[in-house]
């Protein structure tokens, strides 16, 4: 099969081993991507989708995975430019184009409802305690086509485990900014804003998901979900909540954004799953970006992929029903 | 001249996938299907203008670019057609029929392609002879064609109906002035018998 090589040498080939993150180049990263961003849109912001895209600056102390896949990646330009991100816009080039000056510093992230560590933290506060990691996941969208992304991130399950949930945590909800000046897409109610998302307490405290921060080594583009979105390899990708402002560990099953637009099309769980198709698209086979005019499609697997890592969290779950 | 107007929309379509005069973007076989499929709604609509404008303005000679609009349409239905089936589906039988049938928005789809098919090829001016009452039947159709492609539309989206429903809009603009047209002449039928409905 024929799949576009990205030209870049992977990051992880070419940042520091050290799992050490340098913090304060952190943070003076993610000021220069925020200036980066905000000349190019000032420049020429109607060209986001046509410009080559603004690079953002590199992670240090960025660790490899196991989980990582050694399919080859999506290149940057395909991952930066083919979007659904509806808070700006509701065409795929709609967020390249439109989020170019989204300021995603300085930010903060709520940890509230059953646990013993709650608060509203600092972007870098937030994502300090835990290792950067770089983890090479599937993307696989609803619509049926897939990528192959390069994302960096922290560990959700360390993140869950470091608020302390108490017993009463059967769900982690998650929400996105909500500010229709800085998302002009918020302006139209094509969703209920603010997005929601969640997953069960097994879910997030497995190892798979993450948070990510960074995408190719360097900080994450706005369009991809900037300063932090969620990562759900297993899910199909609208489970992945960017711009991300809150953390809620609720009692009961959290409403989530496209299940609350149309609960016959998206449910909760969202699993990858080619034997439970949606309405409008077969699940059975999905395309993979980049493949190129005549690749063939290619069969979608279930969990995506991640089933040994996965599949046990719904025994005895009836998948067609949960879809 | 207002031939190749019309074909301009495919040329680009061509032009960008070799990438002379743009893209096609990330995932081109969507882009090139969703071009063809907008284009095609859009030349329905300009044939279903022809006549409303005709009587407003009184420019006859509007006419007789009916014909050659509405295969412009079919042309691009057949482009938006093939592209699903030979790019998208890659040919194979099981995928198609499963979509055909199973999917409410392709069934719609492919049921509008199937009716222009059946006008385009009863277009020439033998066929029109041949058929006579019938053919002023079949290509009434052309109206459920409309419907058709914009429910199709509708249902294809995610969540954003605004562009399909502009369509729909147009589409009951159109439709709304025939039916006032045809009421007017009920009323008067002196005045309106000086042109011939369709």
């Amino acid at each position: 099969m024929l799949i576009l090589k990205p030209s870049d040498i992977r990051p992880s080939e070419i940042t520091s081993k050290s799992n050490y993150l340098n913090r304060r180049d952190f943070v003076k990263a993610g000021a220069i991507a925020g200036a980066v961003a905000s000349g190019a849109a000032f420049a020429a912001p109607a060209l986001g989708a046509i410009a080559p895209p603004q690079r953002g600056a590199k992670l240090e102390g960025v660790g490899k995975s196991p989980f990582s896949t050694d399919e080859p990646a999506n290149s940057y330009e395909d991952i930066t430019t083919y979007n659904n991100y509806y808070e700006f816009g509701t065409g795929k080039g709609d967020p390249s184009a439109n989020a170019g000056d989204f300021r995603a510093r300085p930010w903060s992230i709520t940890v509230d409802g059953h646990a013993e560590k709650t608060g509203t933290f600092q972007f870098e506060d937030f994502i300090k305690p835990f290792d950067l990691e770089e983890r090479i996941y599937r993307m696989r969208c609803v619509e049926a086509w897939s990528m192959v992304i390069p994302w960096v991130g922290i560990s959700l399950a360390e993140v869950i485990k470091h608020f302390k949930p108490t017993s009463k945590a059967k769900y982690v909800a998650f929400e996105t900014l909500n500010d229709q000046i800085r998302m002009p897409g918020q302006r139209r109610r094509v969703l209920d804003w603010p997005y929601r998302e969640g997953l069960t307490i097994a879910e997030a405290t497995n190892p798979l998901p993450i948070l990510a921060v960074g995408l190719y080594g360097e900080v994450l583009p706005n369009q991809n979900g900037a300063p932090i979105r969620l990562v759900v390899p297993w899910k199909y990708g609208f489970k992945g909540i960017k711009g991300i402002v809150r953390m809620s560990f609720v009692s009961k099953r959290p409403r989530t954004s496209w299940n609350m637009s149309a609960r016959h099309e998206y449910g909760f769980y969202a699993n990858v799953n080619p034997n439970v198709d949606h309405p409008r698209w077969s699940q059975a086979r999905e395309r993979r970006i980049g493949a190129g005019l005549f690749a063939r499609k290619q069969p979608t697997l279930m969990f995506n992929g991640y089933g040994e890592q996965v599949a046990h969290l719904y025994d005895g779950l009836n998948l067609r029903k949960n879809f | 001249m207002v031939f190749a107007l019309c074909l301009l929309p495919a040329l680009l379509v061509f032009s960008d996938a070799f990438e002379i005069t743009g893209r096609l973007g990330a995932n081109p076989i969507e882009e090139i299907q969703d071009r063809f499929g907008i284009w095609a709604l859009r030349f329905v609509m300009i044939t279903l203008t022809v006549t409303p404008l005709r009587r407003i303005t009184g420019w006859n000679w509007l006419v007789r670019f009916r014909r050659m609009i509405g295969l412009i349409a079919f042309f691009y239905v057949l482009m938006h057609f093939l592209t699903w089936l030979i790019l998208d589906q890659e040919l194979l039988l099981s995928a198609i029929a499963e979509d055909i049938i199973e999917r409410p928005f392709i069934t719609l789809g492919f049921t509008a392609f199937l009716l222009l098919t059946a006008m385009a090829a009863t277009s020439t001016n033998g066929m029109r002879r041949r058929l006579g009452r019938r053919w002023q039947q079949l290509h009434y159709g052309v109206y459920g064609v409309g419907a058709l492609g914009v429910w199709h539309y509708w249902w294809q989206v995610k969540a954003d109906v605004r562009e399909p429903l502009i369509y729909a809009i147009i589409l009951a603009a159109l439709l709304g002035y025939r039916v006032w047209w045809q009421r007017r002449k009920q009323r008067r039928p002196q005045q309106a018998k000086q042109m011939p409905v369709r």
